[in-house]
């Protein structure tokens, strides 16, 4: 067998796998690679636990099941993949989905909460407590500020004008409806998110 | 949508306009090709479905499609339109349906015309129609029985549809002008391949045939976006294929739970379940309602929405005020803010540039990137006194006051980035474009000190509260009112949240089963009415997963409702407005594909639309679309401020003057922010910048959080847009030169993607034009950014798209505008 790329042997059992079903000795390996695979597979969910997720990017709402392990008592992400039940997906996936898992365990993520003063050319890290004092402040003296109980023809109005919420098509429904009702209580109007664009 | 993803392999014919399903929604388009070549019936014959592509750019969809139309964007209305009046010339409308299911039959108010343009009732220096000629002649007094603010006096109708002042006639008449060669000079799609489509879009009226229009935000992104959804809801009432399964207008949504957060209403013109918003000088519930509530203006209309507003505010307001919320204070109606101007999001950051916003929070959104004008939004961003970004990364927002070219030390803005929680580190539910609220449970637990929004916002409205428990401010009230009855009202449960949404009946404690059980004194509560019935006493139903394993016990029908996998709202509706998919007597219009039918004692199939036991044979029998004062589809409608029947103008930057209407060429409502604000418009005339450019999605990117997937990076590494082959050879660009792009309010330096995917199209008669493709995706952060820090300066699709909306809407016009383009 003449030498040949890790990238081309992949690419050769792919072919492989895939037209096994139909013509066997097309093969161009000599050998099957799908029993080898799934054997692979098989020891890597091996004693998982099975959860149900959802596609986090567009809205055709794939389902997920998603394979976890307790590690060092930790629940870790093994692998992500279609649910085959699912009316929607049937098991199917497209690149952002197959590759959601890379999203989940992100190692980009920002880990700790990071202030910038105005002015500053960097962020600094701070406490939760620091930060949710802080604009707990702001946020009643941007409401104080800006509220209006009564418009100039005399009508009821009480409105925060200063203070806008955006986002939410990445919540949970119930986080989405939770944050509509802080805001409208504390007399926010400007409330959007990415349906307009 | 109306329908829903596994709904589209029912249809015979599918329209795509503004979307590109195959690339887009791929795991969604394996319903599209179901539909074409389904292989449950064997390799070769095939679902027959045909499939018909209208976009500026060939796509996978086009390779995919029956019909490629290479159409200018944004002149949709004029396509639809086409397509309507060769419908109505033709005779070719489903005739039952237009006459009894639509308010063809309708009279419209003398005064009301058409002309040059303009509809009647235009004001040029407020840019504003008065509509009050936009209704029907009327007769009789206000129709009896309805709740008080709930109806008008009866519409004249005539049946016979020949009165020249019926909608259907004045719908004629407005679209004779949409001729084919008039479409053409519009559209540049050639009259022979319009032609073509308008044939086979004719054979859709028969009742035994049914035709889909699946869109995306190709037809949304325009200062004319509602009207061009409208214009192909209109073809589709004709066609008589609104309410039946393989049929509809059915939207595909770009975000996991946009349409979740749209049904909760994180929207500024609407409270949860589409519940309008009150306005300034609606001092009860009595003017709110009346104001607010769709009339009944037919005896047969139900006009259940209308009929049910007043239950269902005041079972809102009883949920969020608790005991403060009484029959006393009109359950504290007072407590809910009334806008008074449109607040929006562009007009989010109109205010901040005003210098009236002082801080913004952002969760998951970022304004930088999604603009438009995004020069523009960042200067915005700069004039906030506090700006918060929660996200699990950093995006273009968290980072704007250090952006290429931005000097820090000039912004004063202080702005905090809280790090919270992956999708996949909490539970929830996802609710999908086809309506389905589908829970997911926590897979993981948060990463480092990552938090949950929703605790986030718990806590901070904790400490605000405590603030003014322990300080004098302003109207405190609501705060102090809101109920927060959770185990941990500063880390609530999203299942006990579930719960809340759908609501109780307070005498008896249990969960409510229905909205229509909802009441207006204060004894029912439901945080979003179209979600009572999601969490009935017998738990959630979005858990439910009675999938595709075991189709004979999970389908019922055949129809591939799966009515016990997951819940769709309404009441777990699966196609909406489904009365009509049966005739006036009950019996399914096509009897292989029946949405619902009358058995003779109660409507089977789908959870029906409808009274389950009101006979068709019944002379009170309620008209079929319940939801509207009407009863009925409405191709005539006062409810969009630009227009009754849809109209094709121009974008505010266009290539040609619109050929119907020279001088009334753009949409004479669209709202223009700069000019309204005092500050200079910025608009290319076609001199300077002579090329059409449009944005779009690819397969590989979501938006902007992908730029933080290696993966995904790696399949599409870096800013590109595609320039047709024959103007790259006019201007010697060849694939992966370097170009910039502009437009008169930025540029864009990026590499350059020749492909024959795009090509000239010929308007106006004989003027060619280009039309450049530009991916949105790419940024100043993110794997790619960081890997190109001297390339990426200027990779921001949006700081090219002018600031401008939709009147209706205020939606941008992301997906039409004139820019410019030279090889560095």
């Amino acid at each position: 067998m003449p030498e040949i790329t890790r990238r081309e042997f992949l690419k050769l059992g792919a072919a492989g796998t895939a037209g096994m079903a139909l013509v066997p000795l097309a093969n161009p390996l000599g050998f099957d690679l799908a029993p080898a695979k799934k054997r692979a597979l098989d020891l890597r969910i091996a004693g998982a636990k099975e959860v149900h997720s959802l596609c986090p990017y567009c809205a055709v709402g794939c389902s997920l099941i998603a394979y976890t392990k307790e590690i060092n008592g930790k629940a870790q992400l093994l692998q992500i993949e279609g649910d085959p039940d699912s009316p929607v997906n049937e098991g199917r996936l497209c690149p952002k989905g197959a590759t959601a898992m890379q999203l989940a365990t992100s190692s980009r993520r920002v880990e700790k909460p990071q202030y910038r003063a105005p002015g500053s050319s960097k962020w600094e890290e701070k406490s939760w407590d620091f930060m949710l004092d802080k604009l707990a402040q702001n946020i009643k003296a941007s409401r104080d500020n800006t509220f209006v109980a009564q418009d100039a023809n005399g009508n009821t109005v009480n409105r925060t004008e200063g203070i806008a919420f955006a986002g939410g098509a990445a919540f949970s429904s119930e986080e989405g409806y939770f944050a509509t009702k802080l805001m409208r209580s504390l007399g926010v109007v400007h409330i959007e998110q990415q349906a307009r664009v | 949508m109306t329908n829903h993803w596994r709904d589209i392999k029912h249809a015979d014919l599918i329209l795509i306009n503004g979307a590109n399903p195959a690339e887009a929604h791929p795991v969604g388009f394996q319903w599209f090709v179901k539909a074409k070549l389904d292989p449950t019936k064997g390799p070769g014959a095939g679902g027959g479905a045909k499939i018909i592509h209208a976009d500026p750019r060939y796509t996978r969809t086009s390779a995919m499609a029956d019909m490629y139309l290479r159409i200018r964007t944004g002149t949709d209305v004029a396509y639809f339109g086409g397509l309507i009046n060769y419908v109505i010339q033709n005779k070719l409308y489903h005739e039952e349906y237009v006459k009894n299911y639509t308010n063809a039959s309708f009279i419209v108010k003398q005064g009301f015309d058409f002309n040059d343009g303009l509809f009647t009732g235009y004001n040029s220096s407020t840019r504003a129609y008065d509509t009050s000629t936009w209704t029907y002649e009327t007769e009789g007094e206000p129709i009896a029985g309805a709740p008080a603010g709930t109806t008008q006096a009866a519409a004249k109708r005539d049946k016979t549809l020949q009165d020249p002042r019926t909608v259907w006639q004045l719908m004629a008449k407005h679209y004779s002008r949409y001729t084919p060669e008039m479409v053409s000079s519009i559209t540049g799609i050639p009259v022979d391949q319009f032609n073509a489509v308008a044939k086979m879009v004719g054979e859709m009226g028969k009742p035994d045939k049914v035709m889909t229009i699946v869109y995306a935000v190709g037809l949304t992104h325009h200062t004319t976006g509602g009207q061009l959804i409208r214009s192909g809801a209109l073809l589709q009432l004709i066609l008589g294929n609104m309410g039946r399964p393989g049929g509809g207008m059915n939207a595909e949504r770009g975000h996991a739970n946009i349409q979740g957060n749209t049904d909760h209403a994180i929207s500024w013109e609407i409270l949860p379940g589409y519940l309008r918003i009150p306005a300034p000088g609606q001092k009860n519930l009595d003017d709110y309602v009346r104001l607010s509530a769709p009339k009944k203006s037919d005896p047969n209309s139900w006009n259940f929405f209308g009929t049910n507003y007043r239950n269902f505010m005041v079972s809102l307001l009883k949920g969020w005020y608790g005991a403060k919320a009484t029959k006393d204070n009109e359950y504290a109606f007072d407590f809910i803010p009334k806008p008074a101007v449109n607040s929006s999001w562009m007009s989010i950051y109109d205010q901040a540039l005003k210098g009236k916003m002082e801080g913004v929070i952002l969760s998951g959104m970022t304004a930088t990137s999604i603009g438009p004008d995004s020069n523009q939004v960042m200067t915005a961003l700069g004039k906030l006194k506090w700006l918060v970004v929660m996200d699990p990364l950093p995006t273009t927002s968290s980072e704007f006051w250090k952006a290429p070219n931005v000097d820090p030390a000039s912004i004063q803005t202080e702005v905090f980035m809280l790090p919270t929680t992956h999708w996949i580190e909490k539970d929830g539910s996802f609710v999908n474009s086809g309506r389905w609220s589908q829970w997911k449970d926590q897979v993981i637990p948060p990463e480092g000190e990552a938090r949950h929004d929703h605790w986030v916002l718990a806590d901070l409205f904790d400490r605000v509260k405590t603030l003014y428990k322990n300080q004098s401010g302003k109207f405190p009230d609501p705060l102090m009112a809101l109920t927060l009855d959770y185990k941990d009202p500063k880390k609530p449960e999203l299942e006990e949240i579930a719960k809340e949404i759908n609501g109780k009946n307070l005498t008896t404690g249990g969960q409510m089963a229905s909205f229509a059980l909802l009441k207006d004194d204060g004894t029912t509560t439901a945080g979003d009415w179209i979600y009572t019935g999601s969490y009935p006493d017998a738990g959630n139903l979005a858990k439910r997963r009675n999938g595709i394993s075991n189709p004979t016990q999970n389908d019922p029908t055949g129809m591939g409702f799966y009515p016990n996998w997951a819940w769709s709202w309404p009441l777990n509706r699966r196609v909406m407005y489904n009365r009509a998919s049966a005739d006036i007597h009950g019996k399914p219009w096509d009897p292989k594909r029946p949405g619902i039918q009358w058995n003779g004692t109660t409507w089977v199939g789908d959870v029906p639309d409808y009274p389950p036991t009101m006979s068709p044979e019944d002379p009170a029998a309620w008209l079929p679309f319940i939801m509207n004062g009407e009863g009925v589809g409405r191709l005539f409608s006062n409810s969009m401020i630009d227009g009754p029947f849809p109209e094709h103008y121009e974008p505010v930057e266009a290539p040609i003057a619109n050929p119907l209407h020279p001088q009334q060429s753009e949409d004479p409502v669209a709202f223009l922010y700069d000019q309204a604000a005092g500050r200079p418009n910025r608009f290319g005339k076609a001199a300077d910048f002579p090329y059409v450019a449009t944005s779009y999605r690819l397969t590989e990117h979501e938006h902007y959080v992908t730029q933080h997937v290696p993966l995904l990076v790696g399949l599409q590494p870096q800013a590109f847009v595609e320039v047709p082959a024959e103007l790259a050879d006019q201007k010697s660009i060849k694939s992966g030169d370097r170009v910039r792009v502009s437009s008169a309010r930025g540029k864009l330096e990026v590499v350059a993607l020749v492909t024959k995917r795009l090509g000239p199209i010929t308007l106006a008669g004989n003027k060619t034009v280009y039309q450049i493709g530009i991916p949105i995706h790419w940024g100043f952060v993110g794997v790619s950014a960081e890997q190109n820090p001297d390339r990426s300066k200027y990779w921001l699709a949006n700081a090219l798209t002018p600031f401008v909306g939709d009147a209706n809407a205020r939606t941008p016009e992301f997906k039409a505008f004139l820019v410019n383009i030279e090889k560095l």
